[in-house]
């Protein structure tokens, strides 16, 4: 299998509050199609930073992001928000549903802006609630449901457009140990239906689930393993 | 003048057109109706703070339809009065000369003033072409009695010609019967034509043709009757007796009493009370006025005669209608502005609450413009739901207020009939579009900073937001 993504030499600097803070120093890596790789590192190592580049919510100081075997480092921002509608799938700690949208439009969303929100993307939506478990949900509101619940929307919503990568940023990070387990559970399904994952992670016990571990400090990617794939963890009493 | 009024609506349109240019296109394809749906159920989401924010907008389209409806209304009042009068008409007028210049003549209690058939024949003589047509009347006040029953009128005589029938424009006025003809004129006929109160009250319930009415010892047969008539600037007519202008001088005489105290009766002889001079053409007017002033000065040792131009006084409220009518839209601008500062401030109060759901849709694709329509759909929504509600409201106030004052004089104040006032209204339809359009133009206006701002937030930032 090809690289769906690749980082050629990433560098990325921003200022903070006068200071140039070096954030990424020259980060090279691929991503193969169909993986599932956990990001991780101590805060300030720059994972947020290559997970925001990934997902073209940024663009680099310099150095290369190729995305389905396309250069989009230097896109403006109006191609950036074509690219991150098409390609890509968001999974955020914190869900990120919006509020006023029920269940159904809320994964709806993706759609909007690539202008296919019409009755076939409708019956994709509730097709993916129900791959989700959700599909007696539909209507309800984010505020009337668990923030496990609430995460699998979020996942419904982030598959929608068939995205190239789902990023996903500390998605289990709001969540207790069993339905993070459930969430994690979801995700793997996924990935071996084909998705490719990028996942970031500060826990060990979910960066397990991944088939490969990134770790990331001051910048540069400090090591890089592939776990055996059947390690399933398990909650073991310590 | 009207012209700044009409300046004004090339430019609504104008508005109305960057508009549809700018949101319009987007609002076409099945999205942009989502759009829609999606931009009221916001609002609606927030309903007390979407109504407060659009209040301004609210009252302010309603008071430019109102204030415009009752300024159109009674300038259209004006106006009509003055177009009654005649445009190309110069009505000269006897009037009494000042005490102290007639001290001479009052000894004799007979005041001898005022416009004559000699000056009218001179007019005829000197200003045609220009004028086309004289009338000459003579009215009075004075008892009318029939002849064969009891009763009597207070009315108000008027000895004319028949060319009054086309200067007041009697055609179609005439209850039945006829008015006065030229053949009445040559043959000094004691005919009379009645107004339609006199009829009503010296023949209740009968038919006044070829009835015998008595007017100083003289006899008239009733050949007319006229039907109700609307008064003009204050003028009313329908106690009003007409009688052929001959006849009067060959019959009556031209003296007639019109003061008695204690001991010592006066009276005043007048030729002519009025003579209204008609001219070909509105251009004419000023020259032909400025010549008749200078005749009579002439030819005349008082003061004792007015001459009145109707279309100085019609064009003198055009002027005021146009300064109200741009007084009006300087308010309307006003408050529109202020209502739209209104949505502007809780626009930009939304844009930082929502910022983390900006965030959510830029990482979902949204581009910059997505974002800055969306909030502009908002805000065209708003207003226009605002400048609908507030249409609405016009009309209401617009219907209401007159019934309402109407009913305050009737039964709050008790005024007699005679002295309770209609507000007259009239709403403007271009006043309403116009206040229409720019209600939504100023959700596009005012929307548009908000929205920019939303636009421009970083989304990486925008999702950190707490």
């Amino acid at each position: 299998m090809g690289a769906i993504a690749r980082v050629v030499n990433l560098v990325k600097n921003y200022p903070l509050e006068g200071v140039v803070v070096r954030a990424l120093r020259g980060v090279s890596l691929d991503f193969e199609e169909g993986d599932f790789v956990a990001l991780m590192g101590p805060s300030g190592s720059g994972k947020s930073t290559l997970l925001n580049l990934l997902g073209c919510l940024d663009r680099p100081t310099s150095g290369r992001y190729e995305l389905g075997g396309r250069d989009v480092s230097r896109l403006d921002d109006e191609q950036l928000s074509a690219i991150r509608g098409r390609y890509l799938g968001f999974i955020f700690q914190s869900y990120n549903l919006i509020q006023q949208y029920t269940v159904a439009e809320n994964i709806a969303v993706p759609l909007l802006y690539r202008r296919r929100a019409d009755a076939s993307g409708q019956r994709r939506c509730r097709r993916l609630a129900e791959v989700v478990g959700l599909g007696n949900r539909l209507h309800h509101r984010p505020a009337q449901l668990s923030g496990g619940q609430q995460q699998r929307v979020a996942i419904a919503r982030a598959l929608v457009n068939d995205p190239h990568l789902i990023l996903a940023d500390e998605p289990t990070g709001n969540l207790d140990t069993r339905t993070s387990n459930e969430i994690l559970e979801l995700l793997r399904a996924l990935n071996e239906a084909g998705k490719t994952i990028i996942m970031v992670t500060h826990e060990n016990d979910v960066a397990a689930w991944a088939r490969r571990v990134v770790h990331l400090r001051d910048g540069h990617v400090e090591s890089d393993t592939r776990t055996p794939p059947l390690t399933v963890p398990t909650e073991t009493p310590v | 003048m009207a012209s700044t009024y009409w300046l004004l609506i090339p430019s609504a349109g104008l508005l109305a057109l960057v508009l549809l240019g700018t949101v319009g296109r987007h609002l076409l394809g099945p999205g942009g109706r989502q759009s829609v749906v999606m931009a009221v159920r916001n609002l609606l989401l927030h309903k007390l703070r979407s109504f407060l924010s659009v209040l301004g907008i609210i009252i302010g389209t309603a008071a430019v339809i109102v204030l415009t409806a009752f300024g159109e209304g009674s300038m259209r009042d004006a106006l009509e009065d003055i177009k009654r009068m005649g445009a190309t008409n110069i009505i000269v007028l006897s009037v009494r000369p000042p005490e102290s210049v007639a001290g001479g003549q009052r000894q004799s209690h007979i005041s001898r003033y005022g416009l004559t058939l000699e000056d009218q024949r001179r007019f005829e003589e000197t200003l045609r072409p220009a004028v086309v047509a004289t009338l000459c009347t003579r009215a009075f006040d004075s008892e009318v009695r029939p002849v064969t029953a009891s009763g009597v009128y207070q009315g108000r005589v008027v000895a004319t010609q028949p060319r009054y029938a086309d200067l007041h424009r009697l055609d179609g006025r005439v209850a039945a019967g006829r008015f006065l003809v030229e053949q009445d004129e040559r043959e000094i006929a004691n005919v009379a034509v009645l107004g339609w109160d006199v009829a009503g009250e010296l023949f209740p319930g009968q038919d006044p043709l070829g009835k015998k009415i008595t007017i100083k010892d003289c006899a008239f047969e009733v050949i007319g009757v006229l039907k109700e008539r609307a008064p003009v600037a204050g003028e009313r007519f329908d106690g009003d007796v007409y009688i052929p202008l001959r006849t009067w001088r060959e019959r009556l005489g031209e003296r007639v009493v019109v003061l008695r105290t204690a001991d010592s009766i006066s009276a005043e002889e007048i030729q002519l009370s009025q003579i209204v001079l008609t001219v070909g053409g509105t251009d004419q007017v000023r020259p032909t006025a400025d010549v008749v002033r200078s005749q009579l000065q002439r030819f005349h040792e008082t003061a004792d005669f007015e001459v009145r131009v109707p279309l100085d006084r019609l064009e003198e409220s055009e002027r005021t209608r146009d300064r109200y009518r741009l007084l009006l839209f300087f308010i309307a601008g006003i408050t529109l502005v202020v209502g739209g500062i209104g949505i502007m401030n809780i626009m930009l109060a939304t844009v930082t609450e929502r910022t983390r759901e900006i965030g959510i849709r830029r990482a979902l694709g949204a581009s910059r413009r997505d974002i800055t329509l969306q909030f502009l759909i908002e805000a065209v929504v708003q207003t226009s739901l605002g400048g609908l509600i507030g249409v609405a409201a016009g009309f209401a106030l617009t219907y209401t207020i007159p019934e309402v004052y109407l009913f305050w004089q009737q039964r709050v104040l008790s005024l007699p009939p005679a002295q309770v006032q209609r507000l007259p209204v009239e709403i403007q339809f271009t006043s309403v579009v116009l206040a229409f359009v720019v209600a939504v133009g100023v959700g596009v206006l005012f929307g548009w900073y908000p929205s920019r701002r939303a636009a421009r937030l970083d989304p990486i930032e925008a999702l950190r937001h707490e």
